[in-house]
């Protein structure tokens, strides 16, 4: 493919490939926690970040990191300490984080380059420093989840007995909201804040169809994002369309695709 | 002889804001016994329950767990958590889910070893459910699942066992092998046990408490009609040691 003699498109791929990876290590405890809607409040949150990044003069992943992480402890917080309704809360921390960044951005003189891109994400316009933050933030992921793989799981599962059974739950609860908030800051470059949801969900949803073992649906998932991330990568460049929305037009056909096989049913026993 | 005490409770009050769940609670529960705590639905059962496991502190009162705060005295706790409660489409297998149980065993940062899957294996083949390891939870019955809930209690090696609602909506065949299974595991561990169903577990369990916000307990297994009907706040026949009897409603103006 002459497409790869371009570094951009070298960036490009790595980026994708770390994106794959993150997304299909957290995407799972995601979906199986059911917390897509707190991730969507931190992703969203970000941008408030990304608007500080531009005001401050910084590189607004930095500005993300920091936005990101604090919106992850306010959301663990309330969900925890106070009587606060979760779900409300993320709203309003979703809602206070896209208006901060608008007007951090409208503070900053002159035209802010790139905002576009950190919205709905432009793969193609990753600089190497950024590549090389984002594998930084990627062995961090990776390696806390190797850790705590036991924890994980337990918490996940039944959260209750893993009290009991002497597991440090609270502070296992803060920490996936923090490496989801990591997560989320891998990813706004490749598809955006908007669309940081889909890579979290559609792979592992996809996943948890065919498998029944959380290491897995990891395994399954970070394939499903490489494929997912190239297609839509070569799509828009062929078509010449928005590379994030196009990986995620991807993602979206493969899963709808994916109903139409037979997935390994599991018997739900409701009474 | 007197037993050593396992759990103490001593007056002990519990409100969820202004609702009063339990009110003025005593009980003391000694070694090896097999209580069973009966009630109505919203009685407080598993309230109860939580206080003995440090997950709900009381108001007022006190509670002592193996001498000392419930808290610390968890790693000699096993638990059967209310079966409602899961998302049985989680990815996890049997064989996992029971290793959980092993946690304090192993401890952060560190994988399960091979002591771990033995004794998981062996509790597995106590409960009936060691061809089924490899199964991912959600394909086992109701029964079948509540039997690996109650492995996973028993690899932490528990001195106390503490079951919610074991065996509601498990059939009656299942029912019957479940409390055998139980009464093998008495000779063991203590055991208390919270059901809303009298009937089936006055039969197996050796002493009996009614709760409806507050204890009515005695340390034994009769209690009179008059308690039972505090309890349920309906007339019930008497029940006394090894008769099964069910709670029936006496229609006003039968005889």
């Amino acid at each position: 493919m002459e497409l790869l003699q371009f570094d951009f498109m070298r960036n490009a791929l790595i980026a994708g490939i770390l994106a794959s990876v993150v997304c299909g290590i957290i995407g799972p405890y995601v979906v199986v926690n059911r917390i897509v809607f707190i991730s969507g409040g931190i992703s969203h949150a970000a941008f408030g970040g990304i608007g500080l990044g531009y005001l401050l003069g910084i590189n607004p992943i930095w500005g993300a990191v920091f936005f990101s992480l604090a919106s992850a402890f306010s959301i663990g917080g309330v969900s925890r300490w106070t009587g606060l309704r979760q779900d409300t809360a993320v709203g309003i921390m979703w809602a206070i984080g896209m208006a901060l960044g608008v007007i951090f951005v409208g503070l900053t003189p002159g035209y802010a380059p790139d905002l576009f891109s950190y919205l709905f994400g432009n793969i193609l316009t990753v600089p190497f420093s950024d590549v090389v933050a984002m594998m930084i933030l990627a062995a961090i992921i990776i390696l806390l989840v190797s850790l705590l793989y036991k924890e994980l799981l337990a918490f996940s599962f039944d959260e209750e007995f893993a009290v009991v059974a002497g597991v440090p739950v609270d502070k296992l609860y803060f920490l996936l909201l923090c490496l989801i908030a990591l997560t989320v800051v891998v990813l706004i470059r490749i598809v955006g804040i908007i669309l940081v949801i889909a890579l979290l969900t559609i792979p592992a949803a996809i996943s948890a169809r065919f498998t029944h073992n959380l290491k897995r649906m990891m395994i399954l998932s970070v394939l499903l994002g490489m494929v997912f991330t190239f297609c839509g990568l070569w799509l828009s460049a062929v078509l010449n369309l928005a590379s994030g929305a196009t990986i995620i037009l991807v993602a979206g056909t493969a899963f709808l695709l994916s109903l139409l096989f037979k997935a390994e049913q599991v018997q739900t026993s409701k009474a | 002889m007197e037993s050593e005490q396992i759990v103490k409770l001593n007056e002990v009050c519990v409100t969820y804001d202004d609702l009063v769940v339990l009110e003025g609670v005593n009980l003391s529960v000694h070694q090896n016994d097999f209580l069973g705590i009966m009630g109505p639905n919203g009685g407080g059962k598993t309230t109860l329950l939580k206080l003995i496991l440090g997950l709900v502190h009381p108001r007022t009162g006190e509670v002592k767990v193996f001498g000392t705060a419930p808290e610390k005295a968890r790693k000699f706790v096993g638990y059967v958590p209310q079966h409602s409660r899961f998302d049985f489409d989680f990815p996890v297998s049997v064989e996992e889910v029971v290793l959980m149980g092993r946690y304090r065993h192993s401890g952060l940062f560190k994988r399960y070893d091979g002591t771990d899957r033995e004794i998981t294996q062996g509790a597995l083949k106590t409960v009936g459910m060691w061809e089924l390891g490899r199964r991912q939870i959600g394909k086992l019955s109701r029964g079948q699942q509540q039997r690996v809930l109650l492995a996973r209690a028993l690899v932490s090696e528990p001195q106390l066992l503490i079951l919610d609602e074991p065996t509601a909506s498990v059939d009656a065949r299942m029912q019957t092998g479940f409390y055998e299974l139980l009464g093998e595991l008495k000779h063991k561990m203590t055991i208390i046990l919270v059901s809303h169903d009298v009937g089936a577990v006055s039969v197996h369990v050796d002493k009996i408490a009614c709760l409806n916000r507050r204890l009515f307990y005695h340390n034994s297994k009769e209690i009179t009609a008059e308690e039972l009907m505090k309890t349920y706040q309906c007339p019930v026949e008497m029940i006394a040691h090894g008769v099964p009897h069910r709670v029936l409603k006496k229609h006003e103006g039968n005889d």
